[in-house]
C-alpha cells in the first residue's frame, strides 16, 4: 500500500494513503476532539469540532473528512483552532441544559470533556433551551432530547442495520430533533432496543433505563464480555459498582452483526445482581414476561416438558 | 526526639529554644498551638520575634549564642529555690554535685547581664518549668549551630534531668530534625564513626560482624571524616575523590567560598542529584537521580517514625533512583550489588540494624512504625528513656558559657543569624522550582531593626551590601522589629543571596557543626545605580 | 468505658456511651449524609442534612449532635426525613451555580453526591445566585464563594487545627459569606496558605489552583507517600494523571492527619520542572556533555578506583544525603565501607 508523509504539530508522521488527518493525528498521539465521528461509520463531518489548521488551506477543514496527503502541514491545537472549538462548544452549550449535577453521563460525556479541556463555562451565550419531555415510554432506553447535540451518530448506527432505520432527523433549525418516524416515541416505533444508539451517543441524551440513577460513571468499572447467545460475538460491558454488576451495556456489535436485546438481557440474567423482570411489547403495550420467553427458550422448554411427560 | 510529635499537644509547659517551629516545622507547630489552646505555657527563646514568639507567654529575646548562660541560670534558680526533682535525680542520674557547683555562679542577675533577659523573667520561667506536670523542650539548629552546640544540648539535658521532665509521655527533649530524612541517614550509618543503628566503627566486634554480613574480609578501622573535615581535607588536597549524593555544600556550607574552592581542588567530583545544583556545576560527572515521587523507599521522621514513600510516576528522562545508581557503580567497581526493589534492601537492613529489626514493608503498608522495633511482633516505641537511659544512669554534664567564635567589633558591628522561611526549603533547589512557592515568596531580604536602619541611613527595600571577613552578598533590606537592635537575619534558601559565603565555619569541637547562627558583619547601603546592577 | 445499645433502622448496635447517633450509625453501617460535620472538628449541628427520626423527640434531631442513648430507636430513612433532606438540598441548590460541567470538584463533591442520591434537580426551586468574583490572586488557592454552602468547616479547620483563625462568617442572610476579616482576599490576610481549609471543603468553593484544568477527579490516581521537605514526616496523596503528578491532596497521615503546610501541599512542581536532570553528564574541556549511563558509571568507577589505588582508600569520601531514603543511605554506607574501603562518609545532618 502506498504511504504518505505529513507533518503534524511539527512531528513527521507516515500513514497509509487514504488515512484521514484525524486518524493520522490520533495515531501520532495527538488529541483531536470529535462528536459526530464514529470510527465504525466514518466520513460524516458535521459537528466540525475536529477542525485543524492546514497550511495553505482556506478555512479550517474538519480533520475526520480530510484525507492526509504528502507534505501536508497540520496544526491541531493552534490558537485559531482552539478559538473555533471554543465557539462550537459555546454554541452547543447555549442550547444545552447544564445538568451535570445529576446527569447519568457526568464523568463520561464528550461535551463535558471538551468544555473542560477548552475551559468553556456555560454562561457565555444565553441561548434558548429546549423543553422536550423526557421520553421513557419503554423499559430499556431513556431519551432526553434536551441534551442531544445532533451529532447523528445514533441515526447512522441504527441505519447501518438493514430494516431498522428507526430514528432520523426531523424538523429544521432550532427545532431539529432526532426521533422515530412521525416524531413518535420509541415505544411506538419498530425499535428493537438493541442499544446501538446508546453505545455511540457522546452525551447524556440516550441512557439505559435499568441503570439510570444507580451510579455515577466514575463509580463504575467496566469489564468487557462476549455475548454467547449466538455466534456473532457481539461485545458487551459488565458494569460493576462496589463489586456488583448493576447493568449490561452494549459495547460493539460483532462484525456485520446488529447487537440485539436478547443478548443483552441474557447477560443481565447471567450477571446482574438483581435483574429487573424483562418486558416485551405485546399488542403495542409493554408487559412483563418470563426470562424463558424473552430469551426464546419458551419452545425449548415446551419440548423438554413434553418429553418429560412422555416418559 | 524522646517523644512523639502528637505528645507535644499534651504538654502543659513548652520551652522552645532556637526553633522557629511554625515556619521550619509547620505541622509540629500545630501541636504547639494545640497545647496552647489546652492551656499550656509556652516559652520561646529566640533572638527574633517570630510567629512562635508572638504566641508565647514568655519571649526571651536573648543575645545570639548565650543559650548556655540562660539554661544554667534556670538550673541555678531551680536548685536555689529547691524545686528540683530529688527522687528522679537520686534514682536515675549521677554527678548532680558537679552541676550544682558549676551553675552556682549563674545567678539571675549575672545571666541577665549576659543574655539581656530580665532576672525576674528567668526566675519565673525556671519555676514554671520545674513545677510543670509535663514539660517538653523543643530545639533545632538555633541551638546546635554554634561552636558550643554540643554544650548547649548538654545544658538542655541537665535541665530536664534536674526536674525529671523526661521518660514520660509529653515530657522530654525534642530536637526537630531539619530535613526529611536526617534521622534515617544517621540510623543507616551515613556517619563516619558508626555503622547502621549507631554501632561504633571503632569496635572490633562490630567491624567483624559487618565484614561477615557484607561478605568481605575486613572493614576499614580508621576514623572517618565529617562533612566540614572532608571539605577542608579536599581544600588541602588530602581528599582527591568525592561522591556527593543529593547535597549542595556549595551553597549550604558555612563559609561557602571556601567550600567552593575546596571542591574545585578535587581531582574528581561526582554529583548525583535531581537538578544541576551549584555543587553539580563543579562536578566532573553528574548523575541524574529520581525524585521522591519516582521511587519506593522509606523515610524516618524526627520522632523515629519509619514511613513509606511510593513511586507514583516514572523517573523523568533517563534518571534513575539513587539506590539503582549506587548498585550500578558498586557492581562496576567489582562488588556486586543487586536488589529487585527497596523492599529487598530493607530486608537486609533489618538483619544488621537491631532497632529496625522488626520493620517490614508489609507492616509499613498497614501504617508507620517508630523504632526501636526489634522484632516483627514489636509494636514500635513512641517515647524513649522510660525507666532508664541508654547508658544506665543519666549523667549530668555541666558546661560553662563561652562567647561565640566571632563577636561584633568596630569593623563588623552587627551579628548575622541565618535560618528558614515557611515557603522555602534548604538551598531552594526544589522550592524555587514549584510554580507556586517561589511566586508567593519571590525575593529574599535582610531583616534589620529600625534603630540600626536609621543609623545606617537605610530605608525599607533599599539594596544593601552585607559583608563578613569571608565574603559578601547583596540583598534588599526589610526593616522590622522582628530582630533586636544589633542583629540582622536572612535565610539560606536563595542562590542569589548565597549567605553562607559570609557565615563562620568555626566548628563545635565535639559535633563538628559550624557556627551558622552567629557571625559578625557590616551592612552598607548601596548607591542606587549599584543596586540596580545588583538586582 | 460503659457501652450502650440502640437500634438504627432495625439494626442493633453497641457503642461507647457518649457517642453521637451519627457515630453509632456509622458503626452499624448505616449511611447518613453530612455537610457541616467533621470528625476532627467541633460540631455546630448547623446544616441539618443529617437529621433522623427518634420516637419521643420533637422535630427531627440532627444526628451529629444528638447523643445516643440506651434503648434508643432511630430511623434514618422515613419519608419525613427524605423530604427534609430534599428540601435542604433544594434550598442549597437554589442559590448554587449550575457549574458541575467544568467545576474542579465535579466527581468528589458532597452537594452533587447527595443531589444525585436523593434525586434532587438543580432547578427545583428558583433562587437568586451570587455573583462574587472568583478569587485567584494567590498562587495556591482559588476561592469561588458562589459555590460555598456555608458549612463552616474551613473556618473551624483554620481555627481549631491550623490555629490561625483567618476566616469567619461575615454579613447575614443571603449575603452570608466566609471571608478573612474586613472581607479582604486571602492574599491580604495572615493566611499561611497551608490549604487545610481546601482539604475539608465539601464542595468546589475552595480548590487547589495548581490542579485547575489539570484533570477531573475521576481521572486521578492517588498515591500515598511521605513529604520530602522537613523532618515532621507528613503523609499526603500524590495526585497522578497520565504519568504526571498534577497535585497533592490530604490523606489521613499518622503524624499530620489531613493537615499539611504550604510546602508539602503546594511544593510538588519541581517534580516535572524542565530543569530536571534527565541524562548523565560528563565534563569535557570544562563543558558538560551528555553521556550514556554505561559511559558515566564506568568513568566514575575508573576514577574513584584509580584514586583509591594511587592514594589509598582514605583519599575518597562520600557525602550521603538526608534527602534520600533509608535504603539509599544504607547502600551508600555499605558502598563506602566495602567498595571504597573508607569511613569518610557523612551527610549534612548538621545543617
Ligand atoms: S449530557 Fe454531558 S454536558 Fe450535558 S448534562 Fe449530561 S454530563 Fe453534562
Ligand atoms: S441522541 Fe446522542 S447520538 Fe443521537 S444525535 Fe443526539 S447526541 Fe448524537
Ligand atoms: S460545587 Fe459541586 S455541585 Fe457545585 S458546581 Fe461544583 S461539583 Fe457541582
Ligand atoms: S490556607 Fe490555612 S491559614 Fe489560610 S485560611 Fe486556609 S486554613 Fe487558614
Ligand atoms: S468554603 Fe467550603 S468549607 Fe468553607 S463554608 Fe464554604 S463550603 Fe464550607
Ligand atoms: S508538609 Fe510541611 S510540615 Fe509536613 S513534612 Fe512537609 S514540610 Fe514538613
Ligand atoms: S452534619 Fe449534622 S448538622 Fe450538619
Amino acid at each position: 500500500m502506498s504511504k504518505v508523509t505529513l507533518t503534524i504539530n511539527g512531528k513527521q508522521v507516515t500513514v497509509p494513503a487514504g488515512t484521514s488527518v484525524l486518524d493520522a493525528a490520533r495515531e501520532a498521539g495527538f488529541f483531536i476532539p470529535t462528536l459526530c465521528h464514529d470510527p465504525a461509520n466514518p466520513g460524516f463531518g458535521a459537528c466540525r469540532l475536529c477542525v485543524v489548521e492546514i497550511k495553505g488551506a482556506r478555512n479550517m477543514p474538519a480533520s475526520c473528512v480530510t484525507e492526509a496527503t504528502n507534505g501536508m502541514v497540520v496544526e491541531t491545537e493552534s490558537p485559531a483552532v482552539m478559538q473555533a472549538r471554543r465557539t462550537i462548544i459555546e454554541l452547543l452549550l447555549a442550547n444545552h441544559p447544564t445538568e451535570c449535577l445529576t446527569c447519568d453521563k457526568n464523568g463520561d460525556c464528550r461535551l463535558q470533556d471538551y468544555a473542560y479541556r477548552y475551559d468553556v463555562r456555560q454562561a457565555s451565550f444565553e441561548g434558548e433551551k429546549h423543553d422536550y419531555p423526557l421520553e421513557d415510554s419503554n423499559p430499556y432506553i431513556i431519551r432526553n432530547m434536551n441534551k442531544c447535540v445532533l451529532c447523528g451518530k445514533c441515526v447512522r448506527t441504527c441505519a447501518q442495520v438493514e430494516d431498522r432505520q428507526v430514528i432520523d432527523f426531523t424538523f429544521r433549525g432550532f427545532q431539529t430533533k432526532v426521533a422515530p418516524a412521525m416524531n413518535t416515541d420509541l415505544a411506538g416505533s419498530d425499535c428493537v432496543y438493541c442499544g446501538r444508539c446508546v453505545a455511540v451517543c457522546p452525551v447524556g441524551a440516550l441512557l439505559y433505563k435499568p441503570m439510570a440513577g444507580k451510579a455515577r460513571t466514575w463509580e463504575l468499572t467496566k469489564k468487557q464480555t462476549t455475548c454467547t447467545f449466538c455466534d456473532a460475538g457481539c461485545q458487551f460491558d459488565l458494569n460493576y459498582k462496589d463489586g456488583k454488576v448493576i447493568g449490561i451495556t452494549a459495547n460493539t456489535p460483532g462484525e456485520g452483526r446488529p447487537l440485539c436485546l436478547k443478548g443483552r438481557l441474557g447477560l443481565e440474567l447471567l450477571y446482574v445482581d438483581k435483574p429487573l423482570t424483562p418486558m416485551l411489547k405485546k399488542d403495542g403495550e409493554f408487559v412483563e414476561v418470563t426470562w424463558a420467553e424473552v430469551l426464546g427458550l419458551e419452545s425449548v422448554f415446551e419440548k423438554l416438558k413434553a418429553q418429560e411427560t412422555q416418559k | 526526639m524522646t517523644n512523639g510529635i502528637k505528645e507535644i499537644a499534651d504538654a502543659d509547659f513548652i520551652l522552645a529554644t532556637g526553633t522557629n517551629t511554625t515556619e521550619g516545622h509547620p505541622i509540629i507547630g500545630l501541636q504547639v498551638k494545640k497545647a496552647l489552646r489546652n492551656g499550656a505555657t509556652l516559652v520561646v527563646v529566640d533572638p527574633r520575634k517570630t510567629e512562635m514568639a508572638e504566641m508565647a507567654q514568655y519571649h526571651l529575646q536573648i543575645k545570639s549564642g548565650t543559650d548556655i548562660a540562660l539554661l544554667n541560670g534556670f538550673a541555678h534558680v531551680i536548685i536555689a529555690e529547691d524545686l528540683w526533682n530529688k527522687q528522679f535525680v537520686q534514682e536515675r542520674t549521677e554527678d548532680f554535685e558537679a552541676l550544682k557547683e558549676i551553675v552556682a555562679k549563674y545567678t539571675p542577675g549575672y545571666v541577665a547581664e549576659i543574655t539581656g533577659v530580665p532576672a525576674e523573667t528567668i526566675r519565673e520561667v525556671a519555676r514554671g518549668y520545674a513545677k510543670a506536670i509535663n514539660a517538653s523542650i523543643l530545639y533545632t539548629m538555633g541551638l546546635t549551630q554554634h561552636i558550643c552546640g554540643t554544650h548547649n544540648v548538654f545544658a538542655v539535658a541537665n535541665l530536664t534531668m534536674l526536674c525529671g521532665q523526661i521518660g514520660k509521655a509529653s515530657s522530654g527533649v525534642n530536637p526537630l530534625r531539619g530535613q526529611n530524612n536526617v534521622q534515617g541517614a544517621c540510623d543507616m550509618g551515613a556517619l563516619p564513626a558508626f555503622f547502621p543503628a549507631y554501632q561504633p566503627v571503632a569496635n572490633e566486634a562490630n567491624r567483624a560482624k559487618f565484614a561477615a554480613a557484607w561478605g568481605v574480609p575486613e572493614m576499614p578501622a580508621g576514623p572517618g571524616l565529617t562533612v566540614p573535615q572532608i571539605i577542608n581535607a579536599a581544600g588541602e588536597g588530602k581528599i582527591k575523590g568525592l561522591y556527593i549524593m543529593g547535597e549542595n555544600p556549595a551553597l549550604s556550607d558555612a563559609d561557602a567560598n571556601h567550600a567552593v574552592h575546596s571542591l574545585e581542588n578535587l581531582e574528581f567530583l561526582v554529583v548525583q542529584d535531581i537538578f544541576l545544583t551549584e555543587t553539580a556545576l563543579l562536578a566532573d560527572v553528574v548523575l541524574p537521580a529520581a525524585s521522591f515521587a519516582e521511587k519506593d523507599g522509606t523515610f524516618s521522621n524526627t520522632e523515629r517514625r519509619v514511613q513509606l514513600i511510593r513511586k507514583a510516576v516514572e523517573p523523568v528522562g533517563n534518571a534513575k533512583p539513587d539506590w539503582e545508581i549506587i548498585c550500578l557503580l558498586s557492581t562496576a567497581m567489582g562488588y556486586r550489588m543487586q536488589y529487585d526493589s527497596p523492599k529487598e534492601i530493607m530486608i537486609e537492613i533489618t538483619q544488621v540494624t537491631p532497632s529496625y529489626g522488626g520493620i517490614t514493608y508489609d507492616r509499613l503498608e498497614q501504617g508507620s512504625l517508630q523504632w526501636p522495633c526489634p522484632t516483627t511482633d514489636h509494636p514500635g516505641t513512641p517515647f524513649l528513656h522510660t525507666g532508664k537511659f541508654g547508658r544506665g544512669l543519666g549523667k549530668f554534664n555541666p558546661v560553662e558559657y563561652v562567647e561565640p567564635d566571632e563577636l561584633p567589633d568596630e569593623e563588623y558591628p552587627l551579628v548575622l543569624s541565618t535560618g528558614r522561611r515557611l515557603y522555602h526549603y534548604h538551598t531552594g533547589t526544589m522550592t524555587q522550582r514549584t510554580g507556586a512557592l517561589e511566586i508567593a515568596y519571590a525575593e529574599e531580604h535582610l531583616e534589620v531593626n529600625p534603630v540600626d536602619a536609621a543609623n545606617l541611613g537605610i530605608n525599607d527595600g533599599d539594596f544593601v551590601k552585607v559583608s563578613s571577613r569571608r565574603g559578601e552578598v547583596t540583598v534588599a533590606a526589610r526593616i522590622t522589629e522582628k530582630v533586636a537592635p544589633g542583629l540582622v537575619f536572612t535565610s539560606f534558601h536563595y542562590p542569589e543571596v548565597a549567605i553562607n559565603k559570609l557565615t563562620n565555619a568555626a566548628l563545635d569541637p565535639i559535633s563538628k557543626i559550624p557556627e551558622y547562627k552567629v557571625c559578625a558583619v557590616k551592612v552598607e547601603k548601596l548607591p542606587a545605580t549599584a543596586a540596580e546592577k545588583a538586582s | 468505658m460503659a457501652n450502650i445499645t440502640l437500634t438504627i433502622d432495625g439494626i442493633q448496635v453497641t457503642v461507647p456511651k457518649g457517642s453521637t447517633v451519627l457515630e453509632a450509625a456509622k458503626t452499624a453501617g448505616v449511611f447518613i449524609p453530612t455537610f457541616c460535620h467533621d470528625p476532627e472538628l467541633s460540631k455546630p449541628g448547623a446544616c441539618r442534612i443529617c437529621v433522623v427520626e427518634i420516637p419521643g423527640m420533637r422535630n427531627l434531631p440532627a444526628s451529629c449532635v444528638t447523643e445516643a442513648q440506651e434503648g434508643m430507636v432511630v430511623n434514618t430513612q422515613t419519608p419525613a426525613i427524605l423530604a427534609a433532606r430534599k428540601t435542604i438540598l433544594e434550598l442549597l441548590l437554589a442559590n448554587h451555580p449550575e457549574d458541575c460541567l467544568t467545576c474542579p470538584k465535579n466527581g468528589e463533591c458532597k452537594l452533587q453526591e447527595y443531589a444525585y442520591f436523593y434525586g434532587v434537580k438543580a432547578d427545583t426551586l428558583k433562587g437568586a445566585k451570587h455573583d462574587y468574583p472568583v478569587e485567584d490572586d494567590n498562587p495556591f488557592i482559588v476561592r469561588d464563594m458562589n459555590k460555598c454552602i456555608l458549612c463552616g468547616r474551613c473556618i473551624r479547620m483554620c481555627d481549631e487545627i491550623q490555629g490561625k483563625h483567618i476566616i469567619d462568617f461575615a454579613y447575614r442572610g443571603f449575603n452570608s459569606k466566609v471571608t478573612p476579616a474586613m472581607d479582604t482576599p486571602y492574599s491580604e490576610s495572615d493566611c499561611a496558605f497551608c490549604g487545610n481549609c481546601v482539604a475539608v471543603c465539601p464542595v468546589g468553593a475552595l480548590s487547589e489552583k495548581g490542579m485547575l484544568r489539570k484533570g477531573r477527579r475521576w481521572e486521578i490516581q492517588k498515591v500515598k507517600t511521605t513529604c520530602p521537605y522537613c523532618g515532621a514526616g507528613c503523609n499526603f496523596d500524590l495526585n497522578v494523571k497520565d504519568g504526571k503528578v498534577i497535585g497533592v491532596t490530604s490523606t489521613d497521615g499518622d503524624v499530620n492527619g489531613r493537615a499539611l503546610c504550604v510546602k508539602g501541599r503546594f511544593g510538588y512542581g519541581f517534580i516535572h520542572h524542565p530543569d530536571r536532570l534527565t541524562t548523565p553528564l560528563i565534563k569535557k574541556n570544562g563543558k558538560f556533555e551528555e553521556a550514556s549511563w554505561e559511559e558515566a558509571i564506568n568513568l566514575v568507577a575508573e576514577k574513584l578506583g584509580g584514586i583509591k589505588a594511587k592514594y589509598g582508600a582514605d583519599a575518597n569520601a562520600i557525602l550521603s544525603s538526608a534527602r534520600c531514603t533509608n535504603e539509599e543511605n544504607y547502600l551508600m554506607n555499605k558502598f563506602s565501607r566495602v567498595v571504597l574501603g573508607t569511613n569518610n562518609i557523612d551527610h549534612c545532618a548538621r545543617l
